[in-house]
């Protein structure tokens, strides 16, 4: 790390150890709401930003996570312990959805993991004697750590940042070690990679898994926020969701997906006085925003930079030509 | 016995709804390499234009379906490509993929905001009447939607074959680099599937949406129906996109008869994953131009 | 120093009735650079994927370093000491050219643990910089690898397949599409390479002159089999050799 980002770092998290004080509980709650959408997106991104794996099926990653704890606080289980049990669960499922991965590539892929979205949405839905149906699950409760309560919204707040932070440190780490590089070389050209050592099919399982993981430690922290979860906040038009957060934040960048979160979960406040036309305006953005800018606002961002600022010459061929 | 002949022909009735959708899909898949996303959306929403026709400038039903097919090919064919495939082809499939979801959401939240939120009755284009063979009821309506949809796709496939412009056609979606040569407008052949896709959208639109009633979120289903059986079939042919659509179409209708309601959605799903992971290049389609 | 690195034991190959390959033999000493040359659809290309374990010999062996190499992945062939360049650009655009020698590098350093909790260079920056320099891509250290000109994204290659420190190196088409003061240098550095670590070079080229002064053996390969094998020297003046080459 630079010493500018350690700054940039810093100064984030300042933000947003304020950014709820004097806000209502509604806004601390649509915050912390961001807060594990930007977790179960930076999963995402690890998979498809990454290492280039597409996968449709991340909100049902969160439903697993977010049942498994619902089912074990409700028992009298601390979250403490049903946590570690949500992600560990969802790692292996992702690591078994990665299998296919193996075998077909893109929109194939899109496909199969599109219809595992819905093949568990459904087992949430129907399974009642476990999940309560469509009527879902109520009533679980809100950790405590020793004097630290979290029932009141600010306390949650701090509780769901530090998740956040551990989450955003340990998706940093990953990205910034030798798995991070290869999985980006998984993405960029999958047989050069191969030759050169990277065991792309456990790097592949890896990526579904661990993006997986995230997903499910989002959804560990949905149960307690929300304390009622029901199949519908799983199905398929969420995983379609979480894609438009990567990809309008920018897939492949550290930032994009917590911006896209925050896109997405923040904008329906911001443009809250249009009513009805939210959800219309918002798909008119994203469908101009993949025109002017495929890499999303990251790239975006990039963009503007160059154009204001001119980059010294891209093309170094020409200065060492003669040399080689 | 009958019961089994009434599940199979209501199977057959909706699957062949489907491959119209599915076929669509397949074409524009072909062409250029979009995948529709808002497939669904589009036959959510001719029926809307019925309706609006209907409704709010006294045309006839016969005018408006006309009417709505039309405007169908316009702004689901022309404007569309126009607007969003076209500036978008070069940056790869997955900026294209959720530009085609947002639209799936705009076109779904305009229908709820501007036209209503609620299912809307829609008129039925046939007879309802229901006559018994062999102890089986049959309803008039299944048998003209399968003839409909059949018929339209068959003269589909003979535009394909028999003529020059069809041809062409073929060739851009096989090899554009090559039918350039060869002198065809490729740009033009892409169009034209797009507005095929537009028209095929509309025809099943109106067929389907009497069997439900029209509502924005008709598309959600139908999406997914569509796509599961052009991969089921074959992406590379018009005949895969065609037997995928009545294999859903009656799967879908046993499994919720003989294998269990609430778990009818999930039947062509499995199968959707197992074709795909058993036989990537579907039913009847071949190994080539697939990129797997 | 006559120790067998690659001995290719009567390879053949068949597609369907069409047999690319047929009886084929050879073995490459330690520190050799063999020349794998021949007309188009001579059967290189099917030999080559049959050494690298992607192509499955219909009948004979593979040895690299005494292991049947049959069926075997890419990444546990790497393991063994294969590294190997492609004909077409092969590198990893979206990162730097430091990264993707470092990733050439890093799978044959420590464990999988290791490589998720140690260092994030997997401690190889000092031999990946030293690799650049070898090749001279110093200056673009920190470039993305996609914005180099073609061949410099070939020597970024090159410098990948030596990165893990490989007994057997096959280059596929090195010269193919670079231009000719870049050719004498990459020429020149696999050459310094080859005396400096005694790596053992396996190169399938069109390009003769090239394969001529680089290789200290040929192999020519017409319809599948071998029809000369000896010195440059002896294939130039080899008359099987310039038939099937300007014969026809």
């Amino acid at each position: 790390m630079t010493p500018k980002n350690i700054i940039f770092a810093i100064v984030a998290v300042g933000l947003l150890i304020i950014a709820p004080l004097g806000q209502g509980n509604y806004i601390t709650y649509v915050l912390c709401s961001w807060l594990l959408f930007s977790i179960a997106a930076m999963g995402l991104n690890l998979t498809l930003g990454y290492a280039g794996q597409v996968s449709l099926a991340q909100a049902s990653f969160m439903g697993i996570g977010a049942y498994i704890t619902a089912l074990m606080t409700l028992n009298g289980i601390h979250w403490i312990l049903a946590m570690p049990c949500a992600v560990a669960a969802t790692f292996f499922v992702g690591l078994v959805l990665g299998y296919p991965a193996l075998r077909v590539q893109h929109h194939f892929l899109a496909f199969v993991t599109l219809a595992f979205n819905t093949l568990v949405f459904l087992a949430f839905r129907n399974e009642e004697w476990l999940t309560g149906g469509s009527f879902g699950l109520v009533g679980m409760p809100r950790p405590d750590f020793w004097v630290f309560s979290t029932m009141k919204q600010l306390p949650f707040y701090y509780f769901t940042l530090v998740c956040f932070l551990i989450s955003a440190a340990a998706f940093w780490w990953i990205v910034h070690s030798p798995w991070g590089r290869a999985f980006k070389a998984l993405r960029e050209n999958p047989i050069r990679a191969n030759s050169v050592g990277v065991d792309t099919r456990r790097m592949t399982l890896l990526a579904f898994a661990i993006g997986s993981a995230f997903g499910g430690l989002a959804g560990a922290l949905m149960t307690p926020l929300v304390q009622f979860i029901e199949p519908g906040s799983f199905a398929l038009v969420h995983s379609l969701k979480l894609l438009l957060m990567v990809v309008v934040g920018g897939a492949g960048f550290f930032f994009g997906p917590i911006l896209g979160a925050a896109i997405v979960i923040l904008m329906p406040e911001v443009l809250r006085f249009t009513e009805g036309y939210y959800l219309i305006i918002y798909a008119l953005l994203v469908i101009v925003l993949m025109v002017y800018s495929p890499t999303g606002l990251m790239g975006l961002g990039g963009k503007v930079i160059t154009r204001f600022r001119p980059q010294r010459e891209v093309r170094k061929d020409m200065v060492q030509g003669a040399q080689l | 016995m009958p019961e089994f002949i009434q599940i199979m022909i209501s199977g057959l009735s909706a699957g062949s709804i489907y491959a119209l959708a599915a076929v669509g899909f397949t074409l524009l898949w072909q062409a250029s390499q979009t995948i529709n996303f808002a497939q669904g959306e589009f036959v959510m929403l001719p029926a809307f234009f019925v309706l609006a026709l209907m409704s709010f400038a006294g045309f006839p039903l016969w005018l408006a379906i006309l009417a709505a097919i039309a405007l169908s090919v316009l702004l689901l064919g022309a404007i569309f490509k126009r607007l969003i495939v076209e500036p978008m082809i070069s940056h790869g499939t997955l900026p294209l993929v959720i530009a085609t979801i947002a639209l799936g959401l705009l076109l779904k939240e305009a229908v709820k905001e501007f036209y209503s939120p609620l299912g809307q009755p829609f008129p039925s284009l046939f007879p309802q009447e229901v006559f018994v063979v062999a102890g089986a009821s049959i309803s008039i309506p299944d048998i003209a939607n399968f003839i409909i949809a059949m018929g339209t796709i068959i003269a589909l496939q003979l535009f394909l074959q028999r003529t020059r412009t069809g041809r062409c056609m073929q060739a851009t979606a096989q090899n554009p680099d090559v039918a350039q040569i060869l002198g065809v407008d490729v740009k033009r052949m892409v169009l034209y599937t797009f507005l095929i896709n537009g028209a095929l959208a509309a025809i099943a639109s109106v067929l389907i949406t009497p069997v439900y009633l029209a509502k924005f979120s008709n598309g959600e289903v139908l999406g997914v129906v569509a796509f599961t059986a052009a991969i089921v079939g074959g992406f590379n042919q018009i005949r895969g996109a065609l037997v995928g659509g009545l294999v859903i179409g009656v799967v879908d209708n046993l499994s919720a008869i003989y294998f269990s309601a609430e778990y009818r959605q999930a039947v062509p799903l499995i199968l959707l994953i197992v074709i795909i992971l058993v036989r990537p290049q579907g039913l009847l389609g071949t190994a080539e131009g697939r990129t797997v | 120093m006559s120790e067998t690195i690659l001995s290719v034991r009567n390879v053949s190959k068949n597609f369907g009735g069409i047999q690319a390959v047929r009886e084929v033999s050879f073995d490459v000493k330690r520190g050799e650079v063999l020349g794998l040359i021949g007309p188009n659809g001579s059967g290189k290309s099917t030999l080559f994927n049959c050494v690298l374990g992607q192509l499955k010999p219909s009948s004979g062996e593979v040895h690299v370093n005494g292991r049947n190499v049959a069926g075997m992945r890419a990444c546990d062939l790497n393991k063994l000491g294969v590294g190997r360049t492609f004909q077409q650009l092969s590198v990893f655009p979206q990162m730097s050219v430091i990264d993707n020698i470092i990733l050439a590098g890093q799978e044959h350093h420590g464990t999988m643990l290791s490589r998720l909790f140690g260092p994030s260079d997997a401690g190889l920056t000092a031999e990946a910089e030293q690799m650049i320099a070898f090749f001279r891509l110093s200056h673009l250290r920190d470039e993305l690898a996609g914005s180099l000109s073609y061949g410099q994204q070939k020597l970024v290659d090159a410098a990948m397949a030596f990165m893990a420190g490989p007994s057997l190196v096959l280059l596929d088409e090195p010269a193919g599409g670079v231009n000719l003061t870049m050719l004498g240098n990459l020429k020149e550095r696999l050459k310094t390479y080859n005396e400096s670590h005694d790596t053992t070079f396996v190169v399938i080229e069109h390009n003769m002159e090239f394969v001529m002064s680089l290789c200290s053996r040929i192999v020519v390969l017409a319809e599948g089999a071998i029809i000369a094998e000896g010195t440059p020297d002896e294939i130039r003046n080899n008359q099987q050799v310039i038939d099937a080459y300007l014969g026809g």
